[in-house]
């Protein structure tokens, strides 16, 4: 009987999103919204993907604050919750802050894997939860008649599809090969704290997952060393969230006063099991300085996760990096047309990190914009069905940036990677043609326009740059920083008035 | 052998890193975001400052000037540094010609890289001595 209700047999389908956490979840919701017909295959049994686990300390990173200057029900107030998905309805918008115990303003792994499961049921996002993805090749022309490019084999059966939307987290332990490495354990495997109590433990990596452990096992174990081959960045430090956020930065704290808690750059050599069994660690410095031995009771790699492309490689699909993120256009589209990326794994797509700041792809914050942008070009380039593109009367136009500025969550929380882009209509007149990619933007050609980011350069400020794009070529006008970030001012209206004028 | 060795095996053998200890040459790779640019995408956009300083692991990038190729870019070729060094916003787009897979340093990183590793300065000095005369010649 249970068979019968769950959505989504195997068949064809126009599209087929895999996975069931936040980049699944709002994809879904996006793509409905523009009517297109897909399904949602899950392996999980439920909604919250990487959440309902992780992180292993059980608070998140991200921040909702659930009394912000703004009202919750305002686009705006996105910008103070980095945790609700998006959405039109009021019933399905804003619901992380009501799932908080007023504790932290990070929410709790359990409060955020409600937000989520409480999104999908307020939503109606409909998923085939405990539906395996196995395989995918590329399909017959001769076998579809509705234009399928693919056929995914699941634990399920056989579908068909013409898009694929792979939003399945970047979520595979990942150890690097090495002598001795099968003494460590990964951070998916850590153990309960207190079993780390009065133990000497060395954890390999120094980034959030590092710090996130150390931090945790600071009341139990007896010495912690942290080590991997390059510094250990701080995001106080490189005012991005590029490096080891403030939550963490405790062990950091500890090991410069002297607290016992060791930061060493170094690469590991190899790693024995003495007789005695505890374990000996055979590290070279990077910093130039002498090779250590180390003996410790526990190993533990904090050495990140890879995307769990299942066989995708094998149809063209590249990847690059520690991560194996697969290489994307701006769009989300792999090297394979038609293979498309939601959530966590769109960081592959890098966009332009002007100054070394990269978007916030990674992060749900970033991400759900993505999505709704993913959605609205697939419906665009695969379907035929393209969003309005609204005339914005001459003497609107400062007014429709200037107000995107002070209050557009796409373009605060996609810093440099999502612009507002508002081009010369042939016809007279000027078109918003909606959020885009910036990489696009200035690269794609077409009518003149301005492309409005808000950035940021690594040294605390987020200020507007706006992009006019004149007979193909794009040149680049960056505004005063406030620190307040009141964009609407007499100042930024005149500095916009001057790069709308060079549209002419 | 993981990712990350093959990774040090490749850029050793780059003169850029030439004069590195293996811990070094794997510190660099720790220290660098290797980066992929599928084809036809611009890497670096003339006039527009704040872009990062590659150095071509695998593909080919087009220098291309005013919308005119100048020179094509390979395994082991670096640049980005021109623009960083001068503080200053880049001359030509580089557009990858293939798919062009780079390590990237940000702008406000490289100064402190470069200070931290002299040989990597020097070679980078060497090459860029090479140009200044190459192009000195083609001048004269």
């Amino acid at each position: 009987m249970a068979e019968l209700t769950r959505p989504f047999p195997p068949g064809e389908y126009p599209v087929i999103i895999v996975g069931s956490g936040p980049g699944a979840l709002q994809a879904s919701y996006s793509l409905r919204r523009l009517g297109i017909a897909h399904a949602v295959l899950s392996a999980d049994p439920s909604p919250g993907g990487m959440f309902r686990r992780w992180p292993h300390f059980q608070r998140l990173l991200s921040w909702t604050k659930p009394h912000a200057p703004v009202p919750r029900t305002s686009r705006t107030y996105e910008r103070y919750d980095w945790n609700s998905l998006l959405a039109d309805e009021p019933e399905a918008t804003a619901l992380q802050p009501d799932l908080m115990d007023g504790t932290s303003y990070f929410p709790s792994r359990p409060e955020m894997e409600a937000n989520l499961a409480s999104f999908a049921e307020r939503a109606a996002i409909e998923v085939r939860y405990d539906c395996t993805w196995t395989g995918t090749a590329r399909t017959d022309d001769a076998e579809t008649t509705a234009g399928s490019r693919f056929t995914l084999e699941t634990s399920d059966g056989t579908y068909r599809c013409r898009v694929l939307v792979i939003a399945v987290g970047v979520a595979e332990p990942f150890t690097p090969p090495g002598p001795g490495m099968e003494h460590t354990h990964h951070y998916a495997q850590v153990r309960d704290a207190e079993t780390y109590a009065g133990r000497r433990v060395l954890i390999l990596g120094k980034q959030n997952s590092g710090f996130e452990l150390a931090n945790g096992l600071l009341p139990w174990a007896c010495q912690l060393i942290l080590m991997s081959p390059s510094h250990a960045k701080l995001s106080v430090d490189t005012r991005t969230l590029v490096g080891v956020r403030a939550r963490y930065v405790q062990p950091f704290e500890d090991h410069v006063l002297g607290g016992g808690v060791a930061i060493l750059d170094a690469a590991m050599d190899r790693i024995e099991r003495s007789p005695d069994g505890a374990l000996l660690a055979h590290l070279k410095r990077t910093d130039g300085g002498g090779d250590l031995d180390l003996d410790v009771d526990d190993v533990i790699s904090a050495t990140g996760f890879v995307c769990p492309l299942v066989d995708l490689p094998n149809l063209g699909v590249a990847t690059f990096g520690a991560s194996r993120l697969p290489v994307q256009t701006p769009w989300w589209e792999s090297t394979v047309p038609g293979i498309r990326f939601a959530g966590t794994i769109g960081q592959g797509a890098k966009g332009l990190q002007r100054h070394g700041v990269p978007s916030n792809s990674g992060a749900v914050h970033g991400a759900r914009y993505n999505a709704r942008v993913l959605a609205g070009d697939i419906a665009a380039r695969e379907f035929g069905i393209v969003a309005d593109r609204p005339a914005v009367p001459p003497d609107s136009v400062v007014d429709t940036i200037v107000a995107d500025l002070s209050g557009s969550p796409d373009l605060f929380h996609q810093r440099g990677y999502l612009a507002r882009v508002i081009a010369k209509d042939p016809a007279g007149g000027f078109v918003d043609e909606g959020i885009q990619p910036l990489a696009h933007a200035l690269d794609a050609g077409g009518a003149d326009a301005i492309a409005v980011t808000l950035e940021a350069d690594g040294s605390g400020a987020i200020y507007p740059v706006l992009y006019a794009r004149i007979r193909g070529v794009a040149t680049d006008h960056t505004l005063d920083p406030d620190p307040f970030l009141r964009y609407d001012t007499p100042d930024t209206r005149r500095a916009v008035e001057s790069v709308v004028a060079k549209l002419g | 052998m993981s990712d990350r060795d093959a990774l040090v095996d490749a850029i050793a053998g780059f003169s850029l890193f030439a004069d590195l200890t293996d811990p070094q040459l794997e510190r660099v790779a720790h220290t660098f975001e290797e980066l992929v640019y599928p084809a036809g995408e611009r890497v670096l956009r003339q006039g527009m400052a704040g872009s990062g300083f590659h150095v071509i692991l695998e593909g080919t990038a087009a220098v291309v000037v005013d919308g005119t190729e100048r020179a094509r870019l390979a395994r082991g070729d670096f640049f980005g540094e021109v623009s960083i060094l001068l503080g200053e916003s880049p001359i030509a787009d580089i557009v990858a010609v293939e798919t062009l897979r780079c390590l990237v340093l940000s702008g406000p990183a490289v100064e402190g890289f470069l200070t931290d590793h002299p040989r990597i300065m020097y070679r980078m000095l060497q090459v860029q001595a090479r140009r200044l005369r190459a192009a000195n010649r083609w001048r004269s």
